[in-house]
């Protein structure tokens, strides 16, 4: 018995090729503007090189660290007018457009580790104090849990196809419930517990308010936000207006360091010194990563996100994966509130999760919605944070205000210069409605 | 070796009953007690016009959507179909019209989801590569596991549509208006698929609006008509008469229209170049002249940069090389606004996207490109907005209560007749008409096409864009055929249907005209 | 170079909550939602500040042996709230008067979040762009002097209006060119706006001479509005529904108002009828930013309640204006009357609200929660009729989507 033929086709199933290309016009609108933007900071280092007098010392060690590395003195004019050439150089390579991609991302790291150097000596320079690299990174790192884990939020609730406007509202609930059960139990496991319950309660009503009743994505999560603000607001002022000792009295996470490992120098205090909360994040990075891409129930979540009606068609739940997808992202944006209260300063204050939420979604926009890539860029804007934080008591130049804004301005710059042609999951936002 | 032959003809031949079929969408009854039979063996196809009800009731058969009354059973057997799932259970499977293929995974994630191998909830992505080889070796329809469904032609994607229904051996095969994206040439390997399938002893059911299609592989006939089974039909039955029968009254296939008095150039495109927003060539140094009062076609299959030149003409893409002549004008960058102001009428593809504002009104949506000349400093001038709706509403037969109703509430004809009352309602150089009557129905299509050839026959230079190889033969004057971004050639529009076909693939003319005509002593010698 | 839309890269676009005219029917049932909204909104609010209160709470503990006592205590609480906050919001003719006073600033602003929202833009930016208003409108409040106030407050209210657009124009310009999402570029600009205000606060731009904390010098009587004698009734309130008429005849009158209508609802068809998108957009936001500019200015221009004398700007001198303009444009379903009426409502919460505050210890955060939760209620018409099935029956065929019943 033969096998039954169809087609003796000539047209094999692969793909035909490619018809010619140029560039898009997104990417030239990406590369011009961080073109321009590197050209502009270039010339303002060129500036800053005529006000720079004195070293700067960059520390690679802090004085408590069991291996003490030597400080870096940088002369300050003259690291300042080097980087600013560097900068300049990135920018002519961007604006011309004459390279190829990988020059351009070389291009790219060169000009923005050189803005960085340069800015951070123009910042540090003719002071006292010393610029401690290592405190530097390390508070990157803590900075960056919440950003991390609300990215990985968002990768998880948008892979599903529900836009996660309200990461800053799951942050917010998660932050107050952890502080309250914190201070009413002093368990760390159970304030834990409480915000990832809270973080997921937030999803759960993000959730159901989309799937089942339809509201729009966007206006819901901004609705959320309010809704989280207000709630822990009155909470907030009700209980620990009435009794503050009982109520914010929040135990703190306190760093564990990793025997062994923390003596790595350098690289050791950064890494293995931290809380809990940021082991965990650096964990759920590759979990995350695996449950999307390596899991049968990864493949049906970005299924249902890209297309519902396929998936519907071949007998998928939609409806309940997608749930499923956004509560666990919940729970990630429940431990990233953990962070603000019960991983760091202990007390709640009303809305101090100050648009963290927000800036994990440019995250997970500037990842492409790739967990890992929406994690680097998350330790990204952790970097910036800190730098703020890092350089302020160094009496440097620039008012502390605008140090603050560092994060803030980044990532506008971030999303509206430097992020190029990228495609959100297919049916992003869109409501599934089956007939 | 066990086959799908053995498989298919172990099982008793059940036919699938669809008794009394009846679905509602409110006051809108879209199936109204329909009953029909696939029989193991036989190409059943099911005719009607756009929103006759065919899809609703497939929907009904595969599960997306529930009648409210009737029953679906094999051999006596009713089954509850409560969702796809349990119709796949039922050896349904279903070919759709728009792919039910996730564009960014590859062809074995398709392949697969829904029911993927692996243990302990992880994914088996080499199970799934196997399971597409063993099946395309099974079938001899080639794909490549790895690659990405969107990176793929559509007659490939839906081989693999096709392949997916196969892997959950599905005994009652479904396939929903699958030509619609095809070449000619694809659609005669299609139907040698469906033979072949319905030869070894699986039920198909074919839903169509193309009457050739019909006569050329069916086996049984149904006609359906505003919900309704108005008819069954032998495949010896005339075209005319499965026209007349779909449509319920007498058709006019063909326009009448006057051989064209052809004016002076009035478009002239030289070199013309335009990139998409992700920088693909989409049209390749096109050259193309229209004349006033004649119409030009563009032939070709979907997605060969016949959209993209229209919207680069309105001004909507950029244009990175060549120029546009309208007139004398060089409107080659102009943006849509002045390129509107140079005499441009422009029929998008996607009216409900580019065409009108659904939330607007009829009489918003008629000065929607022209609200200069109906303000004064600034302010509207409501009082000649409702005039003019009024006219236009009577010149265009739009049927609808009140000049106030969002133009979303109406059907596909009237909204099409509103974007052409708008277009034609001002003196043109050139009209560009990019799908003018899809999804329209045959009263309107008939109102539609005389329109145009009335608009032709005023000296204004006329462009359409039709996939829909009926609508380029009744209209065109001249035929260009466009392939891959380029004009394969510029034919007469009598040119044979194997030839255009020939041609939309990229063969030229010639080439394609030797080639017919030596097939057919072929067929003549044997 | 021609006109292309710039592909939104983030997120999918807003689509306006404003769908076309309804049929009364539906308008029927949208009101009733509307209501129910608000009951569900007040009842929720009452059990969260049972459930927040610890003394009342305790009761609950032994509410099998003396139910009385926890009901009646939740009771005391709820009812000596709310009625607090009724009286301090429509109890007395001061009462009304003060609700139109904090109405004033929610309008103006209400209506810069619903006209940007018309535009298919979420502006949650009017933070920011009220924040540079009330700088500018201080700043010229307090620099000129010696100018009648029928010219001062005009040039204070203009110039604030000129930086609330250009901060608006910003994200809007981002929008149009870049395709950066505006609700991310909004908030951080509201933040930076704030930084802003922090930093001038120390500079001699702003800083009252003699001063160390961040406060500036207290605005002109010239420039401070006029206020009804014996009542809490400004000119500001007039100025709002001036800029709701005006907000009104520009969307449904003008060819502008026509293009930012059609942009905001399709996009695509309206850069093929040949709109700028891109500037119809950057347009949108500056009038958006120029409406929560004015209602910053409101907030510094405005007399001190409780005395009448002028202001001063300081660091929370807008409160959360921009916040509360959302809710407010989202209840007003983005149409000129709808902010007027529910700027009023929330006004009338946040007058209750401070009374309620001071005479029933219940923080006036419970406004911003039953704002939200309105809100959210009234977003959400589906939900609302599933809790109330006897008016999902009176709809025959109906599937109600959020689309069909904010209508």
């Amino acid at each position: 018995m033969s096998t039954p033929v169809i087609v003796n086709n000539t047209a094999a199933g692969t793909p035909p090729p490619a018809l010619r290309k140029v560039e898009a016009r997104e990417n030239r609108i990406q590369r011009l503007s961080t073109g321009v933007l590197l050209a502009v900071i270039g010339l303002m280092l060129v500036w800053g090189t005529f006000g720079t007098a004195g070293d700067a010392k960059i520390a690679l060690s802090d004085a408590f660290d069991a291996v003490q590395l030597p400080t870096i003195v940088l002369p300050g004019a003259v690291t300042v007018a080097l980087c600013a050439v560097l900068v300049l150089g990135a920018a002519l390579a961007y604006l011309s457009g004459r390279f190829n991609k990988r020059a351009m991302t070389i291009a790219g790291v060169v000009g923005g580790v050189a803005l960085l150097i340069g800015f951070i000596t123009w910042a540090a320079a003719g002071s006292m104090a010393v610029f401690t690299m290592t405190n530097q990174l390390q508070g990157t790192l803590a900075v960056a849990t919440p950003l991390v884990f609300g990215a990985l939020c968002g990768a998880l609730s948008e892979r599903a196809g529900v836009v996660n406007i309200a990461i800053e509202g799951q942050f917010l609930t998660a932050a107050f419930a952890g502080a309250i059960t914190g201070s009413l139990t002093k368990s760390l496991l159970a304030a834990l517990i409480a915000a990832i319950l809270a973080g997921m309660a937030m999803g759960a009503l993000l959730a159901l308010f989309t799937l089942k009743y339809f509201v729009d994505h966007v206006v819901l999560g901004v609705v959320i936000n309010l809704l989280a603000a207000g709630l822990t607001g009155f909470l907030f002022h009700q209980l620990v207006g009435s009794d503050t000792a009982k109520y914010n009295a929040v135990p703190i996470m306190q760093r564990i360091p990793i025997p062994g490992l923390e003596k790595i120098p350098f690289l050791g205090p950064i890494l293995f010194n931290q809380t809990a909360l940021a082991y965990l994040a650096i964990l759920m990075v590759p979990a995350v990563w695996f449950l999307l891409f390596k899991t049968k129930w990864g493949l049906r979540v970005r299924a249902v996100g890209e297309h519902p009606h396929a998936a519907d068609t071949v007998g998928i739940n939609v409806v309940a994966t997608k749930f499923s997808s956004v509560v666990l992202g919940g729970a990630m944006a429940g431990l990233g509130g953990a962070y603000f209260t019960i991983g760091s300063t202990g007390a709640f204050r009303p809305d101090m999760t100050v648009g963290n939420g927000f800036i994990a979604l440019a995250a997970l926009i500037m990842g492409r919605w790739h967990p890992v890539w929406a994690a680097l860029m998350a330790v990204f804007f952790g970097f910036v944070t800190q730098l703020g934080q890092t350089l302020n008591p160094l009496g440097s130049p620039i008012d502390s205000q605008f140090l603050l804004m560092l994060p803030y301005v980044a990532t506008i710059i971030a999303v509206a210069g430097l992020v190029g042609r990228v495609r959100a999951p297919a049916a992003d936002g869109e409501h599934f409605v089956k007939e | 070796m066990s086959t799908a032959t053995h498989e298919v003809a172990s099982q008793a031949p059940e036919v699938l009953h669809l008794d009394g079929i009846t679905k509602r969408f409110g006051s809108l009854t879209a199936n109204d007690s329909i009953t029909l039979g696939l029989v193991p063996g036989r190409i059943h196809c099911l005719l009607g016009e756009n929103g006759a009800g065919k899809s609703t009731l497939m929907n009904i058969l595969f599960g997306l959507l529930r009648a409210d009354e009737g029953t679906i059973s094999v051999g006596g057997n009713v089954l509850h179909l409560e969702n796809p799932k349990q119709a796949m259970a039922a050896g349904i499977g279903m070919v759709h019209q728009h792919f039910m293929l996730i564009p960014v995974f590859t062809v074995a994630e398709n392949m697969v989801l829904g029911r993927e191998p692996g243990r302990f909830g992880k994914l088996d992505l080499n199970g799934a590569r196997k399971l597409v080889r063993q099946l395309s070796d099974r079938y001899r329809l080639d794909v490549d596991p790895d690659a990405l469904v969107e990176d793929l032609p559509v007659g490939i994607q839906q081989r693999v549509e096709i392949l997916k229904a196969l892997a959950n051996d599905a005994r009652y095969l479904i396939f929903d208006e699958p030509t619609a994206v095809l070449t000619p040439q694809e659609i005669d390997e299609l139907m040698v698929v469906m033979r072949t399938l319905r030869d070894e002893g699986r039920a198909i059911c074919f839903i169509t609006h193309k009457l050739r299609e019909v006569v050329a592989v069916a086996d049984d006939i149904t006609v359906i008509r505003r919900g309704k089974v108005v008819g069954e039909a032998t495949p010896d039955a005339s075209e005319g008469d499965l026209a007349e029968l779909m449509v319920g009254r007498a058709v006019n296939l063909t326009v009448d229209k006057a051989p064209p008095t052809l004016g002076k150039e009035r478009l002239v495109l030289t070199d013309f170049t335009v990139a998409n927003a992700a920088g693909t060539i989409v049209v390749d140094h096109l050259n193309l002249t229209v004349s006033g009062g004649e119409i030009v076609c563009i032939a070709g299959v979907q997605g060969n940069g016949q959209t993209e030149l229209a919207e680069a003409l309105l001004g909507t893409m950029a244009v990175i090389h060549g120029t546009a002549i309208l007139d004398g004008v060089d409107v080659t960058h102009m943006p849509p606004k002045k390129t509107i102001e140079a005499g441009l009428g422009f029929v998008p593809e996607d009216r409900q996207r580019d065409g009108f504002v659904g939330d607007f009104s009829i009489a918003e949506n008629l000065v929607l490109n022209r609200t200069t000349s109906f303000s004064s400093v600034g302010n509207l001038d409501l009082g000649r907005i409702r005039s003019n709706a009024d006219e236009r509403i009577e010149e265009f037969d739009i049927r609808t209560s009140s000049q106030s109703q969002p133009v979303r509430s109406l059907s596909g004809g009237n909204q099409q007749k509103v974007v052409l009352a708008r277009e034609l309602s001002r003196p043109l150089s050139l009209l560009v008409a990019n799908q003018p009557t899809r999804g329209v129905d045959v009263g309107a299509i008939e109102f539609l096409h005389n329109r145009i050839v009335k608009e032709r026959d005023r000296d204004t230079a006329v462009l359409i864009v039709s996939t829909e190889l009926e609508e380029v033969e009744s209209l065109a004057d001249r035929i260009a055929v466009m392939y891959r971004g380029r004009i394969v050639g510029v034919v007469e529009p009598d040119t044979p249907r194997d030839v255009l076909g020939l041609m939309m693939a990229g063969v030229p003319f010639e080439e394609a005209a030797r080639s017919v005509e030596k097939s057919r002593t072929e067929h003549a010698d044997v | 170079m021609s006109e292309e839309l710039v592909e939104e890269k983030m997120m999918p676009a807003t689509p306006a909550p404003v769908p076309a005219r309804a049929p009364a029917s539906r308008r029927w049932v949208s009101l009733v939602v509307t209501l129910i909204s608000f009951v569900l909104a007040f009842v929720t609010g009452a059990i969260v500040m049972v459930v927040a209160d610890p003394e009342v709470l305790g009761k609950f503990a032994y509410f099998f042996n003396a139910p009385g006592d926890a009901l009646g205590a939740s009771w005391d609480k709820i009812s000596t709230a709310y009625s607090a906050l009724l009286r301090g919001s429509v109890g007395s003719w001061l009462a009304i008067t003060e609700t139109t006073a904090q109405a004033a600033p929610l309008i103006c602003a209400g209506l810069g979040v619903a006209l940007a929202f018309r535009a298919g833009l979420f502006n949650i930016g009017a933070q920011g762009q009220a924040i540079w208003g009330a700088i500018f409108g201080a700043w010229i409040g307090f620099t000129i002097k010696g100018l009648p106030w029928f010219i001062h407050i005009p040039i204070a209210l203009a110039l604030a209006m000129v930086f609330g657009a250009l901060w608006g124009a910003i994200a809007g310009f981002l929008k149009a060119k870049t395709g950066a999402h505006e609700v991310i570029v909004t908030i951080m600009l509201n933040y930076i706006a704030l930084y802003m205000l922090q930093f001038l606060l120390t500079t001699p731009m702003l800083q009252q001479p003699g001063r160390s904390d961040p406060i500036s010098s207290v605005v002109e009587f010239s420039a401070t509005m006029p206020r009804l004698a014996g009542t809490r009734l400004t000119l500001g309130f007039f100025i709002a529904l001036a800029a709701a008429v005006a907000v009104w005849w520009l969307l449904e009158r003008t060819t502008l108002g026509f293009r930012i209508r059609a942009v905001g609802l399709n996009p695509h068809a309206a850069a093929t009828a040949g709109m700028s998108v891109s500037r119809t957009t950057i347009v949108a936001m500056a009038i958006a930013g120029s409406l929560a500019g004015l209602a910053g200015a409101q907030a510094v221009l405005t007399p001190t309640l409780l005395t009448g004398f002028p202001t001063q700007l300081s660091l929370g001198i807008v409160g959360t204006v921009g916040f509360d303009a959302i809710t407010v444009a989202l209840l007003g379903r983005s149409r000129p009357l709808g902010v007027v009426l529910a700027g009023l409502l929330f006004g009338a919460l946040k007058a209750g609200g401070l009374t309620m505050a001071a005479e029933a210890q219940t923080p006036s955060d419970l406004t911003n929660l039953i704002q939200a939760l309105i809100v959210l209620f009234v977003a959400a018409p589906a939900f609302v009729l599933w809790l109330v099935p006897g008016l999902r029956e009176k709809r025959p065929g109906a599937d109600i989507t959020a689309k069909a019943a904010t209508a």
